[in-house]
């Protein structure tokens, strides 16, 4: 028997292609009493800092994530390559938890 | 008049500061059609007429989103069985809740349904007591009820709410757990539940046909691994994994009194559903006193917050801020002390008289079911 090594890279959740929503049962809410945002989703309030805020009210079920990436980077003035890298991995872990949905194009 | 400043204590008179609670189990009803013989309920059952009606609960609702709860997990007994949960629905969107329906789906039509998608509900979670009509309508001990769950799960697909199937797994079930999760899948789900049976109250009693054996534990343990793995970005996987196996305890509610409550039937607050069990706790009810104050200012919840509470060997062990000593209420059980290091940890004195007894229940002949029931005549 041949284990699979540990280092293999798990396939991509989303491509910049892709287009990232909420999926019905999960929104972006106000947490009034501690003053954050949240995502709430099935049985889990997710508390997001302002990056995660950020790039969740970015999500209108029409863009890409090569688009969302690009507004980011201008808005924030960053480059697009470090915006990239940290919307693939926040989205990725969402997705993990099927509180971010796909649309393939 | 409040006292100014009360200082919470712990039940040893030690300081504690609460927190603040993320979500509220709300059992609505302590009626239910189904007679699982490892119910969560308490084995002394709240009366339809001892019910908080809908104006409470939304009153209830309403202290419980001042206090910082965001998510309202509305369950039973079978909150179907109240007719007027679409308005109980609707209070709780209304004071800005999260609204996680846990049904058998028992009893509530597909109009009904409808009703309550309207009124509000978020997120439906859907129990399944096994994978065929056999196994489920014995477990649940009400016939017709597979045919009438696979009905009630494709009207939640045709709707649009998100589920979650909850799989309640024990000794009898617990080889057909990966046709479970397959079922989980083909019927939609976005999470499945996987929950060894916790052995309070109606398990307990139960613990001979019931019990899982370690093998058992461990197969389910590799399923899920497995079935992680498979199922990335497609299904989530939780597992409650069986406690009497395992080596350390579970950390029951995330500790006591720290991220959520319960409100039973009849408006008593608890700390968590099983609180109950502790037969000289006191708790209060939403009926004579606000929520937020109960939270932060009652004997039952600051009984066991913070650590100093703790006995050795919890008190100079590095995980007593991990799992807090497990579960107050299976140190009751177990160890006829609420205080007590939870017997199912390896470090606890009673560990292994707990997993003799727990392998002996599991390799005992197979005891006959005793069903969740309301007394009669009260």
């Amino acid at each position: 028997m041949t284990a699979q090594p540990a280092s293999i890279t798990p396939a991509p959740l989303i491509l910049p292609d892709d287009i990232p929503y909420l999926p019905r049962g999960v929104r972006l809410a106000d947490d009034r009493v501690r003053g954050i945002r949240v995502l709430q989703a099935p049985e889990r309030a997710m508390q997001l800092d302002p990056i995660g805020d950020a790039i969740l009210s970015e999500l209108d079920g029409a863009r890409s994530m090569a688009a969302i990436v690009s507004g980011l980077a201008a808005r924030y003035n960053a480059p697009e390559d470090q915006i990239a890298g940290d919307v693939r991995d926040f989205l990725t872990g969402l997705i993990e938890r099927r509180m971010v949905f796909v649309r393939v194009p | 008049m409040k006292d100014q400043q009360h200082q919470p204590r712990d039940l040893d008179g030690n300081p504690v500061t609460p927190g603040l609670p993320m979500a509220m189990l709300a059992e609505v009803t302590h009626r239910c059609p189904l007679m699982c013989p490892y119910c969560s309920n308490p084995v002394e059952l709240t009366r339809a007429n001892a019910e908080l009606t809908a104006e409470d609960w939304g009153r209830v609702f309403r202290q419980a989103a001042d206090l910082g709860v965001l998510q309202v997990h509305v369950s039973g007994g079978e909150p179907g069985a109240r007719r007027d949960l679409a308005q109980i629905v609707a209070h709780a969107r209304d004071a800005g809740l999260y609204v996680n329906l846990i049904t058998s789906g028992i009893g509530i039509t597909r109009e009904r349904l409808e009703e309550l998608d309207r009124a509000g509900v978020d997120h439906v979670q859907l129990s399944l007591q096994g994978i065929r009509p056999d196994m489920a309508d014995r477990i649940s001990g009400h016939p017709g009820s597979w045919d009438k769950k696979m009905a009630f799960a494709g009207w939640v697909q045709e709707i649009g709410f998100p589920l979650t199937i909850n799989a309640v797994v024990h000794r009898q079930n617990l080889e057909r757990l990966p046709d479970m999760i397959d079922l989980a899948e083909t019927l939609g789900a976005r999470r499945i539940e996987v929950a060894t049976v916790q052995f309070h109250g109606w398990a307990d009693l139960n613990r001979r046909a019931l019990m899982p054996t370690r093998e058992q534990a461990a197969f389910a343990r590799q399923v899920v691994n497995d079935a992680r793995v498979r199922l990335r970005g497609r299904m989530v996987i939780d597992y409650v994994p069986a406690d009497h196996h395992a080596v350390y305890p579970k950390a029951c509610m995330g500790g006591w009194g720290s991220t959520g409550l319960n409100v039973a039937p009849d408006g008593t607050v608890l700390p968590c559903h099983a609180a109950q069990s502790i037969p000289w706790m006191r708790f209060e009810n939403v009926r004579n006193r606000d929520l937020g104050e109960i939270w932060h200012d009652s004997d039952s919840f600051n009984a066991f917050r913070g650590t100093a509470w703790m006995p050795e060997p919890c008190q100079s062990c590095d995980r007593k801020t991990i799992d807090f000593g497990g579960c107050r209420c299976q140190a009751m059980a177990l160890a006829g002390d609420a205080r007590a290091t939870d017997p199912v940890c390896s470090l606890s004195p009673l560990h292994a008289q707990v997993v003799a007894r727990a392998e002996a229940d599991a390799g005992a002949e197979t005891a006959d079911l005793i069903y969740r029931r309301m007394r009669k005549g009260e």
